[in-house]
């Protein structure tokens, strides 16, 4: 820029930037200095360790260590139950994604249209994001365990055979179901302010034009909320790649014969249980490059089409 | 003003401190364990009665959650070296805690080297086998142990006109079979079931697990448990289940409801079910030696136990160990070892202790809960029976788990199952051997 021949205007421009520049002062790096230390501290210092133990073999208790590459991270691939984790992994984060943000919707779209008692819903709605994951996982265990369980009595009523401590395909359900549970408030909430901001005059010239609210919605309203709904699907599928993790101890601890281990839990399983702490560190750095990935994309392609 | 007051709050602070820690002078020696509610009171209380019986130690219990985390707890305290003098850890850590030499304080080292006067003969020879090397030399106290033993309800035994306890599969399958006749939901089922179904139906048929002595000879072990008598028994089991002879009830003692509250009237598991079962069963019980296969052998050999054993750490203040040795002879002393075999349905760890247990009376009036240690004393242990040494065992637990639940649901045959699981299993026992070389 500087190097170029500028226009007059654009010139003077410069000058009277330059003129107005504050004294150099310490206080700005001050200022973001606490910032920078907790990332450094945080995310820098624990992601360098993660990456540098994902090279090691090592015994449990550090005393015998062997840098050995990328041996780790072979293994992992050459494993076909570390595969299986990451099939399972897309399978539940794309579900529990599309039940939360599709019932979110649904009730979004519910509350924007009542005028009576509409902070009531709304509160009542957004609730559950303020329950910890593993008590939200304990209320589902109390609620489908499969001698206790109240909702039990239901399905064996009508013929399910329920065992989720037995049956893969049930536990998978249960763990699907009580995550996106979960996050619909949070994604109601997000939704619901979307709606808020379309202004009421487009919905109102539609009406008049004789649209039912169910073409209202799908013409106008859902369009408008693309971006949101995108940002949503994003942070959805990272909610359901790493928050669920206490969901999933509390209710199923990655069983029966693996079928809910996803990659978040087959991380703490094989670190923490198994003591393999290079497999475990080298499955940490593949899912931090998940979530860098999908945080770029979150940026690049995503952020710019959300309206403020 | 306000900084002087502080300064003078603070310096008076330290003062007390340093006159409470200089008054008391005991040494503190930190135990960390898994036991929790009435068994943690338990640790308590011997802590408490050892802190009293002398002036110069104090031992100081600190629960630790389950068995996984107490060890990865003292694991991690250990690589920042605020390790604990003592850390319990179950029977399938041995072979971690075995090859951390760095890390561990082997028993009959500390007792050399405090002087103190230790009788490895004293000892069950089944409890202190799973954890000597293969030499002999016991390198953890046990501390609690059992081993599973077939627990029968001896109502629902006379209704359907069962007159003797099985002791062969043979007679479990008639048994089973009246069992059903007579109503029952299902004959018999059983929990924990690698330790019971493949590591103890080894040991009980003197069968290898694996290499290399089951792995006490070395860290190049693999498994051998996908034998044609493991096999056979699976299939079997898994055939009578279609006729409601046995029925699979989870992982750990999650089937035990299925046996007190009479759907199943078998159950094999661990003796220290005996609190449990005396509190929930609402009939008459029983338990009885594990039923023999008569087509693999003559006679039983001895089982194999289950449980934890305290490990004594390295790194600590020298004057520490005196205190770790006098606690660890006082903890297996006749008195508190009878004591805490008869309030738990644990095995008592000496023979003294049995033998106290047996003048005090507890046997006679509460039979059958000497089954555990006749068990276990059958025979004396061979290379298959006096225990396992594999390493990342834990997760070869839990992959014997899924195999096994596939032979139940009917996924795979148990050839097949079986066969899996030892590939699966040998290929974690490599990693073991390559992180421990």
């Amino acid at each position: 820029m500087t190097g170029g021949p500028l226009p007059h205007s654009a010139r003077r421009n410069e000058h009277m930037l330059k003129r107005v520049h504050f004294k150099p002062s310490l206080l700005p790096f001050l200022l973001v200095a606490p910032q920078i230390v907790i990332t450094i501290v945080f995310f820098f210092w624990p992601a360098s360790q993660a990456l540098y133990q994902s090279f090691l073999v090592e015994d449990a208790f550090g005393l015998s260590t062997e840098f050995v590459w990328f041996d780790n991270f072979i293994e992992l691939f050459q494993d076909p139950h570390y595969l299986g984790a990451f099939q399972r992994t897309a399978y539940f984060s794309l579900s529990v994604a599309f039940i939360a943000m599709f019932s979110a919707l649904v009730l979004a779209a519910m509350a924007d249209r009542i005028v009576r008692g509409a902070t009531t819903y709304r509160t009542l709605l957004i609730w559950p994001y303020a329950i910890a994951p593993v008590l939200a996982g304990a209320l589902w265990v109390f609620m489908f365990d499969p001698t206790l369980g109240i909702f039990v009595y239901a399905l064996n009523a009508i013929g399910i055979d329920w065992n989720y401590k037995l049956n893969g395909d049930q536990a998978m359900t249960l763990v699907i179901l009580a995550s996106a549970w979960k996050q619909i408030a949070y994604n109601f909430l997000f939704f619901i302010a979307a709606m808020q901001s379309i202004p009421r005059s487009l919905i109102e010239a539609a009406a008049i034009d004789g649209a039912g609210p169910l073409r209202r919605f799908t013409t106008i309203i859902f369009p408008l909320i693309t971006p949101t709904s995108f940002f949503l699907l994003v942070v959805n599928v990272v909610y359901a790649f790493f928050d669920t993790f206490g969901v999933i101890d509390a209710m199923t601890q990655g069983g029966p014969a693996n079928a809910t281990q996803i990659l978040v839990y087959k991380v703490y399983y094989d670190g923490f249980v198994g003591l393999d702490l290079g497999g475990s560190a080298a499955q940490s750095v593949v899912l931090m490059a998940i979530v860098i990935l999908l945080t770029v994309v979150q940026f690049r392609f995503i952020e710019r089409k959300v309206e403020y | 003003m306000k900084l002087s007051k502080f300064l003078v709050g603070a310096a008076a602070a330290t003062a007390l401190t340093g006159m409470a820690s200089g008054a008391m002078a005991v040494t503190e020696i930190q135990w960390w364990h898994a036991m929790g509610g009435a068994n943690g009171e338990r640790v308590n209380k011997i802590a408490a009665d050892f802190n009293a019986s002398q002036s110069e130690y104090k031992v100081v219990p600190t629960n630790k959650g389950n068995y996984t985390e107490t060890m990865t707890a003292a694991i991690a305290a250990f690589r920042a070296g605020k390790q604990p003098d003592i850390v319990q850890v179950f029977e399938v850590g041995t072979a971690t805690m075995m090859a951390a030499k760095g890390a561990v304080y082997p028993v009959y080292k500390l007792m050399q080297d405090e002087g103190e006067s230790f009788d490895i003969n004293a000892y069950l020879p089944a409890v202190v086998s799973y954890y000597q090397t293969s030499n002999g030399k016991l390198l953890s106290m046990p501390f609690n142990s059992s081993t599973p033993v077939l627990w029968y309800n001896k109502d629902a035994f006379k209704k359907a006109g069962i007159t003797k306890v099985p002791s062969t599969w043979d007679e479990m399958k008639t048994a089973s079979e009246k069992l059903v006749a007579s109503g029952m939901k299902c004959g018999f089922s059983f929990g924990w079931q690698s330790w019971v179904m493949i590591e103890n139906y080894s040991a009980w048929h003197n069968l290898p697990i694996g290499t290399r002595e089951n792995g006490y000879a070395g860290l190049d072990t693999e498994f051998t448990f996908n034998n044609a008598a493991v096999k056979n028994r699976l299939q079997k089991i898994y055939d009578w289940s279609k006729k409601g002879l046995f029925k699979y009830g989870g992982r750990r003692g999650d089937s035990l409801s299925m046996f007190t509250n009479g759907e199943c009237g078998m159950w094999m598991n661990s003796s220290a079910y005996y609190g449990a079962m005396k509190a929930q069963a609402k009939f008459d019980f029983g338990q009885a030696m594990l039923p023999l296969d008569t087509e693999v052998a003559k006679k039983p050999q001895n089982s194999i136990i289950g449980g934890a054993t305290l490990w004594v750490l390295k790194g600590k203040p020298k004057s520490h160990y005196k205190g770790v040795a006098l606690f660890l002879k006082y903890l297996s002393s006749p008195k508190v070892q009878a004591w805490w075999h008869q309030e738990t349905g644990y095995v008592p760890i000496t023979t003294a202790a049995y033998k106290l247990s047996e003048e005090q009376g507890f046997y006679k009036s509460n039979p059958g809960t000497d089954t555990a240690i006749h068990e276990l004393s059958l025979n004396q242990p061979t290379p298959n029976s006096r225990g396992l040494r594999f390493g990342n065992f834990v997760q070869v637990r839990d992959i014997i788990n899924e195999e096994m639940e596939n032979i139940w649901a009917g996924k795979k045959t148990a050839s097949q199952a079986m066969d899996d699981a030892v590939a699966r299993g040998n290929k974690l026992l490599r990693k073991f051997e390559k992180a421990n070389r």
